[in-house]
């Protein structure tokens, strides 16, 4: 690689040719201050944010765009450079609605990070009071422009990651604004609810619909048992929320916290994720078998399952018909539990908490639900379950360990794997290979299905059957690998599609990492190791070994795919249009 | 903030859609396709409402959103028709502080459209223009090629109904 030298405030570095200013900038420890810059995704310059001098260079130049070269100097924080900064904050702010004392993003807002550290803290350009201007016409969040910078990171991960484009930005001058086409309310287009547009998003223009006055209230009505149920990734982010590493597992803090907060019962989510291998490794094996349709692609996510109904509409056959982990986590909820505790099903308030904003889609679709009452009644983020805890005043670091009550308590490493890209994959095949082969699955790590690549392949041999597998994450790279599969150039048998690029882990609903975190550091893979070393460190790393689904199928649903489970567990899709 | 919206229904003809779709052909595999596409719809149907933005959104693979983002920008781009009596007031300086925004007010307040806009039966579209180079006559306005100067916002309701009048 070759490489160039320059100097960032007279301290050499040396940097791969092609690095940025700003890369060069990071690699001789210089945090030089960026708003609208996401990393391969929005590299557009437009902010003004990250303006340095060059030595020789007629003006500031943005260094998230501006290519470092050899003997360059640059100066990050000149008293031009300062002003600039200072200017561009006091122009971002002169038409932000500056409610940060009761804004949802406040303490964790890039806009208002910077604002304190450049000390704009009077407002000289204000005009009149500015006025809110809201959208929250769609189920899952709620686009406040009066707080919008116009800095387009949800406009490119909407386009670009998610291949969904539904907003972008309309008129111009003052009257720019980021919205959809004809200015529709979001909630009439055909947004897939994956929320990556309010992860990315430096300012508290777009925050997710807050359902937490909901569980609040069923927590406070003593006639209400309140049950509760943490999807994998989970545990593996919520810790950011209280400034613990990233890729920290806090699940035994979460349970506890989760119980102090008066939840009834807290359970797994990940068993029900080993029954969905379960059901959707039956499933797998009897399409193999009697020439169903193929690829299977899985459904556990709803984003994706939305994508597939609206833009992909001639292939819904081939997703599982398996609920997702959560639907099926409500619907054992829902009756099973409710029969063997003796508690009318109407007065169960079944909670879930999910790294997703789609989840809250999901729990409105009204296929998925047991004699007239939904599935799930609530679904919260890993954000909104973290806003709860600080409420509550729970010192959350500082909580003992517990563990989860024992119905739906016990999940197997393959079901903690749910969480990352590849993970579904991996926990299927395991599985698989068992029940097919009858022999020990060894060894029990898949490398070929995990890690990051936009499209992963694999091809393995099931009793002399040659299975090949795909997985993707990232609607963009779905797109790819479903035109491939519909163009006949690709004949896989069996696909794992996460919405999210990464998988849950980078979930719509997932603790803010601000962009300056985002940009050097691969949130995918650094949270994704959460799970597999839980998965690793585990003695019972395969779905059908975990003794509550042993016992559940024994006990309640009868045979995996049988009548009964294809009753609780199983779904159908619905065809939607682009327009 | 503007929402700008088409204020009369399509009556897009199959001659006019043929058009359009003999164009999207020829540009399909052409990058940066939209901007010519966008320019000669527009000359095809005289305006650029949603159905035919939808048609070139599909058409060329490109999201709705974007094509709508683009179509919003640029000022010769419009998303209704001229009416049958097109009204321009000059907003040029020498207008504007002679009270050209309240000519406008009043248009609007009878008309019900805003600049940009065209009467649902297609008889009035109202914009704003840069100078005309009538300064002298501020605040001015146009009816087709009548030019009306030295205006306050109570002449306005003597012209239009003048115009209202006739078929």
């Amino acid at each position: 690689m070759s490489m160039v030298k320059l100097t960032i405030n007279g301290m050499p570095v040396e940097v791969p040719a092609g690095s940025t200013v700003l890369e060069a900038a990071r690699a001789a420890g210089v945090r030089i201050p960026t708003l609208c810059y996401l990393k391969d995704i929005n590299e557009i310059g437009a902010c003004r944010m990250c303006l340095v001098e060059v030595k020789g260079a007629r003006s500031l130049v943005t260094s998230c765009v501006h290519p470092a070269a050899e003997g360059m100097e640059v100066f990050t924080n000149t008293p031009a450079v300062q002003r600039s900064h200072k200017a561009t904050l006091e122009l971002l702010m002169s038409n932000h609605r500056k409610d940060c004392l009761s804004c949802p993003r406040s303490t964790d807002c890039e806009l208002q990070a910077l604002c304190r550290e450049f000390g704009v803290d009077e407002y000289k350009y204000s005009r009149e009071e500015i006025q809110p201007d809201i959208d929250d016409s769609a189920i899952h969040l709620i686009r406040d422009n009066s707080k919008c910078i116009l800095c387009r990171r949800c406009v490119a991960v909407c386009a670009k990651n998610q291949f969904v484009g539904v907003i972008g930005p309309n008129d111009r001058g003052y009257d720019s604004h980021i919205g959809s086409a004809f200015d529709m309310p979001l909630g009439k287009t055909s947004c897939i609810n994956c929320g990556q547009c309010i992860a990315v998003c430096p300012t508290g223009a777009l925050t997710e619909k807050d359902d937490t006055h909901k569980v609040w209230a069923a927590l406070a009505d003593s006639s209400k048992h309140v049950v509760v149920g943490t999807a994998p990734s989970v545990r593996a982010q919520l810790g950011e929320c209280f400034g613990m590493p990233i890729g920290t597992n806090v699940e035994g803090k979460m349970v506890t916290s989760l119980r102090r907060l008066g939840f009834d019962k807290v359970f797994d989510v990940d068993t029900t994720a080993d029954l969905t291998i379960m059901e959707e490794g039956t499933e797998f094996l009897e399409r193999l078998k009697n020439g169903g349709k193929l690829p299977m692609i899985t459904s556990c996510s709803p984003g994706w399952v939305k994508f597939c109904e609206t833009y992909y509409p001639d292939m819904i056959e081939n997703l599982s018909s398996c609920k997702s982990p959560q639907g099926m986590f409500g619907a054992l909820i829902r009756t099973y539990y409710a029969e063997k505790h003796g508690i009318d099903p109407k007065d169960i308030v079944i909670v879930s908490i999910m790294p997703c904003t789609a989840k809250k889609f999901e729990v409105s679709r009204t296929e998925l639900s047991e004699g007239g009452l939904p599935d799930i009644d609530i679904s919260l983020t890993t954000r909104e379950l973290a806003g709860m805890i600080k409420k509550a005043g729970l010192m959350f670091k500082d909580l003992p360990d517990e563990d989860f009550d024992p119905f739906l308590g016990i999940a197997s490493g393959a079901g903690h794997i749910f969480g990352a890209t590849g993970g579904v994959m991996e926990a299927a095949l395991r599985t698989l290979s068992e029940i097919v082969t009858g022999e020990e699955c060894k060894p029990l790590d898949f490398h070929a299905v995990r890690g990051v690549e936009a499209i992963k392949e694999a091809e393995y041999d099931l009793a002399g059957t040659k299975v090949k597998v795909a997985v993707t994450s990232g609607l963009s790279n779905a797109a790819k690998l479903l035109d491939r599969v519909k163009s006949g150039e690709a004949d896989y048998h069996f696909i794992e599609v996460m919405a999210c690029p990464g998988g849950c882990v980078n979930g719509g609903g997932q603790p803010h990492q601000p962009a300056d975190v985002r940009n050097f550091t691969d949130l995918r893979a650094e949270r994704a190791k959460a799970l597999y070393s839980e998965d690793a460190a585990m003695a019972l790393r395969k779905s059908h070994e975990n003794p509550v689904i042993q016992e559940l199928y024994k006990e309640f649903l009868g045979e995996p795919g049988g009548h009964k489970a294809h009753e609780l567990l199983h779904t159908h899709y619905v065809k939607r249009s682009i327009y | 903030m503007a929402k700008k919206k088409t204020t009369v229904p399509f009556q897009g003809t199959a001659e006019q859609e043929a058009k359009l779709k003999a164009l999207i052909a020829e540009y399909k595999e052409i990058p940066g396709a939209l901007m010519p596409v966008l320019q000669q719809a527009q000359g095809i149907y005289g305006y650029l409402p949603i159905e035919v933005q939808q048609m070139i959104a599909e058409g060329l693979n490109i999201p709705l959103a974007e094509v709508y983002g683009v179509v919003t920008f640029y000022s010769q781009f419009t998303l209704n028709p001229k009416g049958k009596y097109e009204i321009s007031v000059c907003m040029g300086t020498a207008c504007y502080v002679k009270g050209a925004g309240d000519l406008i007010d009043r248009i609007t307040h009878i008309l019900g459209i805003e600049p940009g806009e065209v009467t649902p039966d297609g008889k009035f579209s109202l914009t704003n223009t840069r100078c005309i180079g009538a300064c002298g006559l501020a605040p001015v306005m146009t009816v087709n090629d009548d030019v009306y100067g030295r205006l306050k916002a109570e002449d306005i309701d003597g012209i239009l109904r003048k115009y209202m009048n006739e078929e």
